[in-house]
């Protein structure tokens, strides 16, 4: 309750020097996690984080294999339910799905990771040159976003994959290469309210090259939205790399990749005549894994959102239109 | 605005151009003798792959071969799709309007749900069903589809078996394809009706309401927020108080000052969803096997079907400029204090 005390009415908790509200930075962190859902959500995330670290504890691999292939017992194609040795069942022609999940979480945090590192930089550096330089440059960037921003998210990621080959590197390469637009648009927007502001004119007359300018200035600047942006971003990446595997244009057949989890599911899910949830654990594992993940990051991103810029509340619905359905 | 709509305009050719430059391109990933298989229909001219790379000159410089494509594709020649087994061009023609009439459903249903919502939830604002919206939403985007959509399969179908997937059930599709029905527009429910046959059209109708339901319940969520969000900016503003004050009835006030104005942004959204919806459900329509452009897309792609996939990510390309650009002008027209420079 206190620090909702505190943004009610800043003079009542406000500390002897009466500093103004906005002075508050520090507290962005404990006002984020003030809120009992952020914080719940952002328990979620620390746990999928030390599952990530401790699977070779939770789930070990046997020496000398490569611990995201999802070691199979048999060679039987039906999936079995949850027993001693699999404590979630196997999934179709065996593949444990515990070892799965487990090790699951490792691709997903390389998957997110990744794209979102080679949006930020990709948007980073064509956004700043595009917003910086203005006049043809900008045009001309601009443009080269839109031809990227005509297919909608899923539909060039299904190209690329396709052209390459599966893989979760190509998975990777593909998320990204129709992730970056986004990034390189919120940049420019960035930079070009920055721009006008008195402190980079000064920088500029006391002959501070465009490269400084950019680097020491404007980007420090800019990066907050960027923060923001990217843990909203966490659970589209996620959903869009599974639904790559479901539609079988992810990893290879094996990898501990939840989508593809699911996507072996897929089978099994009307149970056989009379037994209808005779395989529920095939999917209902993975199924949550999936939605308690980008749960946790949705509700996170919000916060921080609202947390550091309550007017921009209803930006992601903004950029609803590229959900992939 | 008239220098706004030339500008558009004018672009509309280079970000064109763009996008079959970066469509070739990706077609380049792949070796000569795989893009020769482009131009292969009959699997015995896959003996003589050799010459059909020197007749089409896939060894020859880079720009020569994209003037070839796109002199072929402004000729309306696609290749050959082998997934589909029929010409790109014929393929789309086949697909598109299984596309568009499920697209067209689940456009009206998510129209009219999200406003409603939206509404409702403004009016009620944190109240419950503000609270069941706001849950509604958060859960709409991070329910992944594919989940979504096979849960949904497994109850009302599996479990019930209501609403099968698929497009019609075999009796009915064996009866369209007879020359006693007549098709008229290839959307299903319409033909249904004008040939007369009522049992055809439920038939269709059952097969609809898996993924309409489906779609609506994730591009809905988005929608409600914003409609939300808009209606409370509004309900704010001075002329609602003026029109409280006067006496106007509130469902008018809600009806007719507020929600009009709060429209501008939904427009934009619908705008956008509508586009996501034409330009290929992928994942929705692979789940609910439901022969459209987005599975014949994805069926392409995994089969290594690469003319097939061109022409859809071509296809998908173009219905989304196009419709932006109808969105943006839409825009426009409704709220004229918009100026773009």
């Amino acid at each position: 309750m206190r620090p909702r005390a505190i943004r009610k009415n800043p003079l009542m908790a406000a500390p002897a020097t009466a500093a103004p509200p906005e002075r508050r930075r520090p507290s962005i962190v404990w006002t984020v996690f003030s809120r009992p859902v952020a914080l719940t959500a952002a328990s979620v995330i620390a746990a999928f984080v030390l599952l990530a670290v401790s699977a070779p504890l939770l789930a070990p691999s046997r020496t000398g294999r490569d611990p995201y292939v999802i070691p199979t017992v048999g060679f039987e194609m039906a999936p079995h339910p949850p027993s001693a040795g699999h404590p979630f069942g196997t999934t179709e022609d065996q593949f444990d799905l515990y070892y799965g999940i487990v090790w699951g979480t490792r691709t997903v945090f390389k998957v997110t990771l990744s794209v979102i590192g080679a949006s930020v930089l990709i948007g980073l550096v064509l956004g700043s040159l595009a917003g910086y330089s203005g006049g043809l440059v900008d045009e001309a960037v601009m443009r080269f976003t839109d031809v990227f921003l005509a297919f909608p998210g899923l539909v060039l990621a299904v190209v690329i994959v396709a052209l390459l080959g599966k893989g979760l590197d190509k998975v990777i390469l593909a998320i990204a290469a129709v992730n970056w637009p986004t990034y390189a648009r919120l940049m420019r927007g960035e930079i070009l309210t920055i721009k006008g502001h008195d402190f980079v004119t000064a920088a500029r007359t006391m002959g501070a090259s465009d490269l400084r300018i950019i680097v020491r200035h404007v980007v420090p600047n800019a990066f907050f939205p960027f923060f923001v942006y990217g843990s909203l971003d966490m659970g589209n990446v996620v959903i869009t790399s599974a639904a790559l595997s479901f539609l079988g244009l992810g990893t290879e057949i094996g990898y501990a990749d939840w989508g593809q989890l699911i996507a072996l599911s897929r089978r099994w899910i009307l149970g056989s005549p009379g037994h209808g949830f005779q395989f529920w654990y095939t999917i209902i594992y993975p199924a949550m894994a999936i939605t308690l993940f980008v749960l946790a990051w949705n509700i996170l991103g919000d916060a921080i959102r609202d947390v550091l810029d309550p007017r921009t509340r209803g930006g992601r619905e903004a950029r609803g239109g590229r959900r992939h359905v | 605005m008239s220098v706004y709509l030339a500008r558009r305009l004018l672009f509309l050719p280079v970000v064109a151009a763009g996008i079959t430059l970066l469509i070739f391109g990706l077609l380049q990933l792949l070796s000569p003798a795989s893009r020769a298989m482009l131009f292969v229909e009959r699997p015995e001219q896959a003996t003589a792959i050799a010459a059909v790379i020197r007749k089409y000159g896939l060894d020859q410089p880079m720009y020569v071969q994209y003037w070839h494509w796109l002199d072929n594709l402004l000729h309306g020649d696609l290749g050959y799709s082998q997934s589909a087994r029929m010409p790109v061009i014929e393929a789309i023609r086949t697909f598109f309007p299984a596309t568009l009439e499920l697209g067209v459903y689940a456009f009206v249903s998510i129209v009219s749900v999200g406003l409603w919502l939206g509404t409702l939830a403004a009016v009620n604002k944190d109240g419950a069903v503000d609270n069941v919206s706001r849950i509604f939403a958060i859960t709409g985007y991070s329910l992944p589809v594919f989940v979504w959509g096979v849960l949904l399969l497994f109850i009302f179908y599996g479990q019930l078996n209501w609403f099968p997937p698929e497009r019609l059930s075999l009796q009915a599709t064996l009866f369209v394809q007879s020359p006693e029905f007549r098709p008229y527009t290839g959307l299903m429910t319409v033909d249904a009706l004008l040939n007369g046959t009522w049992w055809v059209f439920w038939d269709a109708v059952r097969h609809l309401v898996l993924p309409v339901v489906t779609l609506t319940y994730f591009l809905t969520a988005i929608l409600v927020r914003i409609t939300r969000a808009s209606m409370l900016e509004v309900l704010g503003q001075e002329y609602v108080r003026t029109a409280r004050a006067k006496g106007v009835a509130e469902s008018v006030v809600i009806a007719r000052h507020a929600r009009r104005n709060a429209l501008i942004p939904t427009i934009t959204l619908g705008g956008s969803i509508l586009v996501g919806l034409l330009s290929g459900v992928v994942i929705t329509e692979t789940i609910f096997n439901y022969p459209g452009i987005g599975r014949w897309g994805a069926n392409a792609a995994i089969q290594l079907d690469v003319p097939a996939v061109a022409g859809f990510a071509l296809l998908v390309a173009v219905i989304t400029v196009l419709a932006n650009l109808g969105a943006d002008l839409l825009y426009c027209y409704v709220d004229p204090r918009i100026r773009y420079g």
